[in-house]
């Protein structure tokens, strides 16, 4: 396994703020998501588009009362997704995982912080 | 008597109050002051106001569309306002209008070339955006004269200058005479490869009224391509609710219909030579079309008796695009629809890039069960025959090539 690589200091990383770092030629995007900080290769498993470049988005869901009857959407705040800009593809930023389908995943890599910054392992 | 005052209408901006400076005139000559007057019916315009309006929208995720989309043409509650951008989720189609470009040449020249630069494509047929939609206009002179102007505007300031561009030209298809002169004017214009017809219309394409516009175009060899379409003023349709639902179906539903009469009518064999391209319709409604038309032709050829052979054959003969292509995780069924419609020659790649299901060559290129040559034979072999079009690189393809020292022809 290749040095940990100091990527930014922690105060640069606000919450619910995304950057993208070229080390090498691999784009990671680094996001700061309930206080922990997560790290992703920029590439989509769809068809490769630039996913940390996308908006945070929470997961929507549809509101249904118990005698089955549709009441309206919501955003579940506390599922908070990146959205890959290319089609639309969702993945819980949590864990890198697809909204619905775990098997499509983006590339985690490990991240760790200390002493004010923040390090990705390639 | 005092010196005329001198005012710069063109100039002078719009205020109400100045606007209506003869009403207050009127109002004070009869004396107005003396007395109440109720206006039972009065507007504002609320548009400029809409986004704090939405605010006021209790569903949150219903807020997020309406501020998104805003209220006025196309707005969220227009009969074809969608949220085909996934309310801002799609980031290119908000940001498209801050893409700085150089002076020139024409912004849409240079916007198509930095996409298909990026992608890899070298020469792309283009169609307009939002003007698809004039297909569904009531006023069909509007249709008409949109038509004309969209195709003029395209051929003057795009396709004359650029080899790497072309188009299939829009038909107003609810205007059969129209076409016809369309055709007549436009069809040996430079770039100009086929005409186009976009599906959401309401005349059926076995109509007699269109016998001739479809011999002309088989004796000039030029296609004609059906592309697919959504509106949410269809009766059936509109029983939808959410885009996925209105884009799935409408993309798909329009193309089948157009497809089972022309065969039902037995235009295959009236036009042998008349090249049809289906677009936009993905390719799993193929098989199924395939399946469902040839088992009821095998019991009721009567009702389909210009065919000579089973509906499917025709459709294998018949031209597809490639976009968008379901493949969500089933390569088998994939491969079978390759194989059933026969792709190899037929099937043409399409990206319908900027729109959020675009599909990158990697689609085609990818597929593990096609051979090198299929791979290249769809992504632009097909199109470069069919279209008879001259082998071009992109510049930018030809100096790597110089730099590699390839000098061979591209294949
Ligand atoms: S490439 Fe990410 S959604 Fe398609």
């Amino acid at each position: 396994m290749s040095e940990p690589v100091l990527v930014c200091k922690s105060d640069d990383l606000k919450e619910g703020a995304v950057q993208v770092f070229a080390i090498g030629d691999i784009e990671i995007g680094v996001i700061r998501h309930k206080g922990n900080c997560v790290a992703y290769r920029n590439v989509c498993p769809h068809q490769g588009g630039p996913v940390c470049d996308g908006r945070l988005m929470p997961q929507v869901e549809d509101v249904i009362d118990p005698n089955g009857l549709f009441v309206c959407q919501n955003f579940k705040e506390d599922d908070m997704h990146i959205v890959c800009p290319w089609h639309g593809y969702e993945f819980k930023i949590a864990t890198g995982e697809h909204a619905v389908d775990p098997n499509v995943r983006l590339k985690k890599y490990e991240i760790t912080e200390r002493g004010g910054n923040i390090y990705v392992t390639l | 008597m005092s010196k005329p005052m001198a005012r710069n209408v063109t100039n002078e901006g719009f205020d109400t109050t100045a606007h209506l400076r003869n009403a207050a005139a009127q109002a004070a000559k009869r004396g107005y002051d003396d007395f109440m007057i109720v206006d039972v019916d009065a507007h504002h315009y609320e548009t400029e106001a809409f986004s704090e309006i939405a605010d006021y929208i209790d569903d949150p995720v219903l807020r997020r569309e309406a501020k998104f989309q805003g209220m006025s043409r196309g707005g969220i509650a227009s009969m074809d306002g969608s949220y085909q951008e996934m309310t801002g989720r799609v980031i290119r189609y908000p940001e498209r209008k801050n893409e700085k470009v150089p002076p020139e040449p024409h912004r849409d020249i240079t916007l198509m070339y930095r996409w298909m630069d990026a992608m890899g494509v070298d020469v792309a047929c283009m169609f307009p955006t939002p003007m698809l939609n004039i297909v569904t206009c009531p006023r069909i002179e509007v249709e008409v004269a949109l038509a004309r102007a969209y195709n003029r505007w395209l051929c003057d300031n795009i396709l004359k200058t650029e080899n790497r561009l072309k188009s299939m030209l829009y038909l107003p298809f609810n205007d059969p005479a129209a076409c016809v002169d369309i055709v007549e004017k436009f069809g040996d214009k430079p770039g100009v490869i086929g005409f186009m017809v976009v599906a959401t219309h309401y005349r059926s394409v076995h109509d007699n009224a269109y016998m001739k516009l479809y011999s002309m175009l088989q004796e000039r060899n030029l296609p004609l391509a059906f592309h697919a379409a959504y509106t949410w003023s269809d009766k059936q349709l509109s029983l939808t609710n959410r885009f996925m639902a209105v884009h799935a179906l409408g993309f798909t539903w329009h193309n089948m219909l157009h497809m089972t009469n022309w065969l039902v009518n037995g235009m295959p064999e009236r036009f042998p030579k008349l090249k049809l391209i289906w677009i936009e319709s993905g390719l799993a409604w193929v098989p199924f079309l395939m399946q469902r038309l040839d088992n009821e032709f095998m019991m009721r050829t009567s009702d389909a008796p210009l065919l000579k052979r089973k509906p499917s054959d025709y459709m294998r003969e018949m031209y597809y695009t490639s976009q968008p292509m379901e493949m969500v995780d089933n390569l088998e069924a994939l491969e079978v629809t390759f194989k059933m419609m026969n792709a190899k020659t037929q099937l043409l790649y399409s990206s319908d890039y900027p729109h959020w299901d675009m599909d990158l060559p990697m689609t085609i290129y990818d597929l593990p069960f096609l051979d090198e040559q299929g791979k290249r034979d769809i992504l632009g072999g097909n199109a470069q025959r069919l279209f008879n079009l001259e082998t071009a690189l992109a510049p930018g393809k030809l100096e790597r090539r110089a730099k590699r020292g390839v000098k061979a022809a591209a294949g």
